[in-house]
């Protein structure tokens, strides 16, 4: 009775959240695929299905042969999207980048802040997390913008005689991105160096390497881990990003994410959206997968 | 890691603060600017709180907001919980590469592909868009957050104690109830509570699944927002920063006295013992 108990338990606990994921998660890629291969059409919904559930296995084969590439042909051909692709690869990377060269050295102070004040700067790195997030990029507009604050502050303090235009550029964009993504940036990098055995680095110093050279010798490659979780967990949402360049890139930044929601929502156009997204899908896996080993390993060493 | 705690080290700290607190503080501050401008100061006035009162609109999104976090952050938490046990207690069942890859993806898929996969799911199997749509879409991007909280949890979990209580004679369904969940509560709750924020906050895939009469407050907030900065935003911003940081400390307060009591119940323990 016992066995007959356990096994129910540990069954419903893989199939139940097992079966979600595949009905809301993976289903759903399968769906925007098959969209993507099909035509648009003034109907709701706004295009013509390719296969149906309902012609089973030879009415499948058999539309096959008539399966549109079309969508997937117009993007190569359009240079908009083709520029869309690689300014979002560019935005996000060169986020990234910023995002790490600001993010690393905060980690590091944190990490070597006293004991008892490190709770209190965890807590005050993940705070802003909580906050909404459309919130803080809407925060940024009022301080970016030609009269905005950041510009006052400047020309008030005579750094500066004309106001910088920044607002409705790409550095708008770095802006946000290092600004909203930090904290996924600070976080894993922090973690890494909290749990470093210090005595290697004393060994180092006691051996006579200067601070600096035990710092890129030692402490820099024990904390790559950490760097590229940080990475993965900034580059990979941002080359998505919607709202960021929705509100601070204005009409003159491109990036796919926005591409996406126009094609979708102004232009109705269902299987060129999908498409967008199944490109997209295609141009993150392989950071994705890069990124859950990473984490499989993590929780490999937790065990 | 310890040492000196240099001066470039305070600098940093400091200055990364800064960078993170700055934008907000002057949000906060600009909502009790009595000028429509949001960038030129005007004097006090606490007229645009009075203003958001009377807006209609946005209190009736803030209400269907609340009801689809509550909702979704509770559902995504059980299954949440579900899926850490799984990855933790369960290393080998059939597509479990699988299962882990369909748990981890959600945490850095762009919002956009979320939203529109699942928008054209809805579709496709004939359900109407609104409250239930947006629900089923938060529960399922949120419920992989509160896995990666409850299992980090669960790894560092002593079992013998699970073992003990089997071995007394209790059921597994049992065991879990009385023994495990009572100690994994403080991070199945902070998961929840990150669902909750999780749900509260998103505008991307709310927009995408939900339909007409389910209008969340992002979404109300951001079409404000594209017509231009009021001051009233600033305002309605600052009430969702101050409810957030309040929930913030009583966790903290909450798990600290908890952390304090478990320490001074095993100490008596000992003591006895």
């Amino acid at each position: 009775m016992r066995n007959l108990g356990s096994a129910l338990f540990s069954r419903l606990v893989i199939i139940v959240p097992y079966v979600w994921l595949l009905f809301f998660f993976l289903v759903p890629f399968f769906i925007v695929f098959r969209i993507s291969l099909s035509t648009m059409a003034i109907a709701q919904p706004p295009y013509v299905p390719v296969f149906g559930f309902a012609d089973g296995l030879s009415g499948f084969i058999g539309k096959l042969g008539e399966l549109h590439f079309d969508n997937f042909l117009w993007l190569t051909e359009d240079a908009l999207y083709i520029n869309a692709y690689l300014s979002s690869l560019w935005i996000a990377g060169v986020s990234t980048i910023l995002a790490l060269l600001i993010g690393y050295p905060v980690a590091y102070g944190m990490a070597k802040a006293p004991r008892a004040l490190r709770p209190t700067l965890l807590m005050l790195v993940i705070l802003p997390f909580w906050t909404s997030f459309l919130i803080r990029v809407y925060a940024w507009i009022a301080i970016l913008k030609p009269e905005g604050l950041l510009n006052q502050f400047l020309m008030g303090i005579g750094v500066i005689n004309d106001p910088l235009i920044i607002i409705n550029t790409n550095w708008a964009l770095y802006i946000g991105i290092v600004y909203s993504y930090l904290p996924f940036m600070v976080l894993p990098i922090y973690s890494t160096l909290e749990k470093l055995d210090h005595s290697l680095i004393e060994a180092a110093q006691d051996l006579g390497a200067p601070p600096v050279s035990a710092f890129w010798k030692i402490t820099f490659p024990l904390s790559v881990p950490g760097v590229v979780a940080g990475c993965m967990l900034v580059f990979i949402p941002a080359v998505g990003e919607f709202v960021i360049p929705d509100l601070l890139g204005g009409s003159q930044t491109l990036m796919i994410g926005k591409t996406l929601w126009n094609e979708f929502n102004a232009n109705r156009d269902w299987p060129v959206s999908a498409a967008v997204a199944t490109i997209l899908l295609l141009i993150l896996v392989v950071p994705i997968v890069f990124f859950q080993n990473a984490q499989a390993k993590a929780e490999e060493k937790g065990r | 890691m310890n040492n000196t705690w240099s001066r470039f080290n305070i600098v940093s700290v400091v200055l990364g603060f800064a960078f993170l607190y700055l934008p907000i503080l002057l949000l906060v501050i600009f909502s009790f600017n009595e000028s429509k401008l949001v960038t030129v100061w005007a004097g006090f006035s606490t007229k645009w709180y009075v203003s958001l009162f009377h807006n209609q609109g946005l209190i009736d999104a803030a209400w269907v907001t609340i009801r689809v976090a509550l909702l979704a952050a509770s559902v995504a938490t059980v299954l949440g919980t579900m899926a850490a046990l799984a990855l933790v207690r369960y290393t080998r069942f059939r597509g479990r590469l699988l299962f882990s890859g369909m748990v981890y993806a959600p945490l850095v898929m762009p919002e956009v592909i979320t939203g529109l996969s699942l928008l054209l799911l809805f579709v496709a199997i004939g359900f109407d868009r609104g409250f239930w749509t947006v629900t089923l879409a938060h529960i399922t991007f949120s419920m992989c957050f509160v896995t990666v909280v409850v299992q980090s949890r669960l790894l560092s979990f002593d079992r013998s104690i699970e073992e003990a209580a089997m071995d007394l004679g209790a059921t597994p369904v049992r065991t879990f109830f009385q023994v495990t969940l009572p100690i994994i509560a403080p991070a199945v709750l902070s998961g929840w509570m990150l669902a909750l924020t999780l749900s509260l906050d998103d505008l991307v895939i709310a927009s995408f699944t939900s339909g007409p009469g389910a209008t969340t407050l992002p979404m109300k907030i951001y079409s404000q927002v594209r017509l231009g900065v009021t001051p009233e935003i600033n305002a309605a911003c600052t009430i969702l920063i101050g409810l957030v940081a309040i929930g913030v400390l009583v966790a903290s307060i909450l798990t600290k006295r908890r952390a304090v009591q478990q320490e001074r119940d095993e100490r008596a323990a000992f003591a006895a013992g």
